[in-house]
């Protein structure tokens, strides 16, 4: 991904639209609707006030950074919202068994609307935001991000509900850490917020995507209401487009909480006669014409409404939608052999040799 | 006396249109109104006009139809609302945001009296979020009562477990009596609590809209010496009793193109097809599924609030017979403003200057409309205009058919020959006669519903409780006035309710038949 320039220092209720913007287009069709999380952020930050954003560097270097995302059912969390304590107990509870302050929380995952709550926390905890994340994107499960990769202690995780349960779990192994932060989701009715990753800042540093949060934003201010929304963002992202069209064809079913299935866009103009098929798992994994791979994961694949450039999530999708799908280099880290093996196609079932997107034949 | 007459009217934003049917349902006669600023006199106007084309069988009319845009523009315009106390059960969930606080500014400055977030509500799974705080609702109760016009109540997961929203009802009528008007979101919209919570209020805000609406008419009959039974058009494409139409008025809200595919499904004979109708200012797309609008499925913003009521599935353009074209002969541009009204003045066919998409419609040969010949310097810009909308209306159609090919399209309205007789991926293209006034048909010709919901767990009593559902279904509509002969199930819509030991469904039936004889 390439990275901003320009540094936020601030988010103001004024840049929540132009974050969520920037956080769908970032959850490459995944990371869950971030509607919601729209309202709930600007309101607390009309409550609470604005939000400072820190690079990890500004930071004590013993200073604990929580990651934050809420995890379960996006269909149960648009009935039962948040009742906005559930941040402070969980700075309690982590202060309590680390014996340590929390300096500042971060995004776990800046796609979709993992990538906007974050600083709703942080309006509310009165705590800053780090300009990074650990996917750059969004991914489907808990150990694809980049502390999995370098290897930072996982535990304790921390769970907490809007009733105000609080559990801390030290798991033995990534699948019981998935098992167990499910089994107290289940039980606090579907939804929950979790930290993990727990560590002090100079331990983050070199091991996070740096600048997600500032790249977020400036893709919303560069790219809402533009009239040219796709040179924009080739020009911000270094993004190609792969095709320009009309879905002609969605095949997709659900299973457990998975959206599986292809998108296919039919060329129109001066791509009329192409074909562009895309495989979803949650979100756009690869891109392919004619057996072809045009991008492939980690690299980022959107489908972009073709008038505004808003991104068009796997449920969204629907026949006859005018869009264009745009691919970019994802971070560096997931090009290394330990980041391909984690979140590279084999990862998610699919036998082809990874090719950055910059390279691919066009 | 017979009253085998009745009159199909539809008041929209720019004309009040009005039809009066046999028994036959052969057109008797018909009109076309503007619509005023006090919509009494375009009530007035259009069904004067029709009782003097029909002379002394005036006397044989029995019902009227209305449909009517008032609700949406009650909401848009911020006009006439009820003022609304919102209570929210399911604390301490939720807390976060509160009732209306998302809404524009000025739309609650209209409606809210006052909200508050209370212990109630239930898990998806049924269990209690909290006991319901029964105390609390009494003091918020008489803390609004001077100002209230209406109560909403919404329960986290009430379309599963209702029970707090019925219990706190009780409350409510304990506190405040039966006049304050009491909206239920289990009733009007499905999960995601924030869309069912802001369409609960906004129901409760129009009891009084669509209330006037009702005097009004009456008014307007009582006016013109006749005792006939009032219906309202609802946006299913049926029609609802009046005291239905009281406790759910929000559900008026897109019955007008509702009407209109109904209307277009009559006028054509058809019940699978797809129907535009093209009006001065907008266009709407539609289905037709075995004779009824297909539903949305997606959230529906109205007046900036986000709501999810059942819709009629449209696709709505702003692209209409007063649709100002500009920009070069080369490169026109259509839209997206219109001259409404004011077409009779400014197009180009009335001796105005303003080029508009029915101008190019006289030029093709097309429309006959106007009293001035187009100068010539204007052909090409509106040729090469006409050109982009053909595309356009091909695109669009193509969006709403969901890659079904080759199903009719029904051009309806008063600006239906903007539809050009060839489309790609459409069978054929059918401008019926009367198509101009084929929502109030639609109105005229609507059969009467009644619906059934509730949560049936699947188990021994699942067959009956699936036919005591469609009973009362059936009874329902036949109170409100269908033929108990004719009357049956339309649809049946069972959704399966996840992460529960019994396996439990969420029933809608709803019946509907023609009305009976008077």
């Amino acid at each position: 991904m390439a990275i901003s320039k320009e540094k936020i220092t601030e988010i103001t209720d004024d840049d929540i639209e132009d974050l969520a913007f920037g956080c769908a287009l970032l959850g490459t069709g995944g990371g869950g609707s971030v509607g919601g999380a729209i309202l709930e952020t600007r309101s607390a930050i009309r409550k609470f006030g604005s939000v400072e954003v820190v690079q990890l560097k500004d930071l004590p270097a013993d200073g604990l950074v929580m990651p934050i995302c809420g995890i379960g059912a996006p269909t149960i969390s648009f009935e039962m919202l948040n009742n906005g304590g559930e941040a402070y107990l969980l700075r309690q509870e982590v202060e309590r068994v680390f014996n340590k302050p929390v300096v500042a929380i971060m995004a776990s995952e800046i796609g979709g609307s993992n990538g906007v709550e974050p600083v709703m926390w942080a309006s509310r905890l009165g705590l800053p935001i780090v300009d990074a994340d650990t996917m750059g994107r969004a991914f489907p499960e808990v150990q694809m991000g980049s502390f999995f990769v370098r290897g930072l202690p996982l535990t304790p995780i921390i769970l907490v509900d809007f009733q105000g349960n609080v559990v801390t779990i030290t798991p033995t192994s990534g699948a019981s850490a998935e098992s167990d932060s499910r089994a107290f989701t289940i039980a606090a009715g579907g939804v929950a917020l979790m930290a993990d990753y727990i560590n002090p800042a100079a331990t983050m540093i070199g091991n996070v995507i740096v600048g997600s949060l500032s790249t977020a934003i400036e893709i919303g201010r560069a790219v809402r209401g533009s009239t040219d929304p796709m040179k924009k963002l080739s020009l911000l992202l270094g993004a190609q487009t792969l095709i320009t069209g009309k879905i002609s064809e969605i095949k997709r079913r659900t299973d457990a909480g998975f959206v599986r299935g292809s998108v296919t866009i039919s060329g129109t103009g001066i791509d009329a006669d192409r074909e562009v098929r895309i495989e979803i798992q949650n979100e756009n994994l690869i891109a392919t014409e004619n057996g072809r791979v045009l991008a492939s994961v980690p690299d980022l694949i959107s489908v972009l409404d073709t008038q505004t450039g808003a991104a068009i999530s796997t449920e969204e999708a629907k026949y006859a939608m005018r869009v264009t799908a745009m691919a970019w280099p994802c971070d560096p880290l997931w090009r290394t052999a330990q980041g391909l093996k984690t979140v590279g196609p084999r990862a998610f079932g699919y036998d082809i040799e990874y090719v950055p997107v910059e390279n691919s034949p066009r | 006396m017979k009253l085998d007459l009745r009159v199909g009217m539809d008041v929209g934003g720019t004309n009040t249109d009005a039809v009066v049917l046999d028994a036959n349902n052969r057109i008797l006669a018909r009109t076309k109104q503007a619509t005023t600023a006090d919509v009494r006199l375009g009530m007035k106007a259009a069904l004067s006009n029709v009782i003097r084309s029909i002379g002394p069988d005036a006397h044989r009319i029995g019902r009227i139809m209305l449909g009517t845009t008032h609700a949406t523009n009650a909401i848009l315009e911020r006009r006439s609302l009820g003022r609304v106390a919102a209570i929210r059960l399911g604390a301490p969930a939720s807390l976060s945001l509160e009732p209306m606080e998302s809404w524009p500014r000025d739309l609650r400055d209209a409606v809210c009296v006052d909200t508050c977030i209370l212990r109630g509500g239930h898990y998806v799974d049924g269990r209690r979020i909290s006991l319901l705080d029964e105390d609390g609702i009494r003091k918020f109760l008489i803390g609004v009562a001077k100002n209230v016009d209406a109560v909403a109540i919404t329960s986290i997961f009430s379309p599963t477990s209702p029970e707090d929203e019925v219990r706190a009802h009780e409350i409510v009528k304990e506190v405040l009596g039966s006049n304050v008007a009491v909206s239920l979101s289990h009733e009007i919209g499905s999960l995601g609590l924030l869309e069912r919570e802001n369409a609960t209020i906004l129901n409760a805000a129009l009891f009084g809209v669509v209330g006037q609406v009702i005097t009004a008419m009456q008014d307007v009959i009582d006016g013109a010496g006749l005792a006939v039974e009032m219906l309202l058009a609802q946006n299913d494409g049926t029609l609802m009793a009046l005291d239905f139409a009281k406790r759910f008025p929000i559900l008026t809200i897109g019955s007008g193109p509702a009407n209109s595919l109904r209307g277009a499904a009559f006028l054509s004979g058809l019940s699978n097809t797809i129907v535009v109708d093209v009006g001065g200012t907008s266009t709407d797309f539609g289905v037709l599924v075995n004779g009824y609008p297909r539903e949305s499925a997606a959230a529906v913003e109205i007046g900036g609030v986000r709501t999810n009521f059942r819709m009629p599935d449209l696709l709505s353009v702003a692209i209409g017979g007063g649709t100002i074209i500009s920009g070069t002969a080369e490169q026109p541009i259509v839209g997206p403003k219109s001259v409404g009204y004011r077409l009779t003045s400014d197009a180009l066919v009335y001796g105005g200057s303003t080029p508009t998409l029915s101008d190019a419609l006289v030029v093709e040969g097309r429309f006959e409309l106007g009293t001035h010949n187009v100068q010539a310097s204007e052909l090409t810009r509106l040729k090469s205009a006409l050109r982009n909308v053909n595309e356009f209306i091909a695109d669009s159609i193509d969006q709403v058919t969901l890659g079904n090919t080759h199903l009719p399209l029904v051009a309806v309205g008063g600006a239906a020959s903007l539809i050009p007789d060839d489309i790609k991926g459409v069978s054929q293209v059918i401008y019926p006669e009367n198509g101009d006034v084929a929502n109030a048909i639609g109105a005229a010709i609507a059969w009467v519903s009644g619906h059934w919901q509730g949560v049936v767990q699947i188990d021994n009593g699942f067959n009956r409780a699936v036919a005591n559902g469609r009973t009362m279904a059936c009874n329902r509509a036949i109170e409100a006035g269908a033929d108990p002969q004719q009357v049956e199930v339309i649809e049946q819509i069972e959704t399966p309710l996840s992460y529960l030991v019994t396996p439990t469904v969420r029933l809608i039936i709803k019946a509907a038949g023609p009305l009976n004889h008077l």
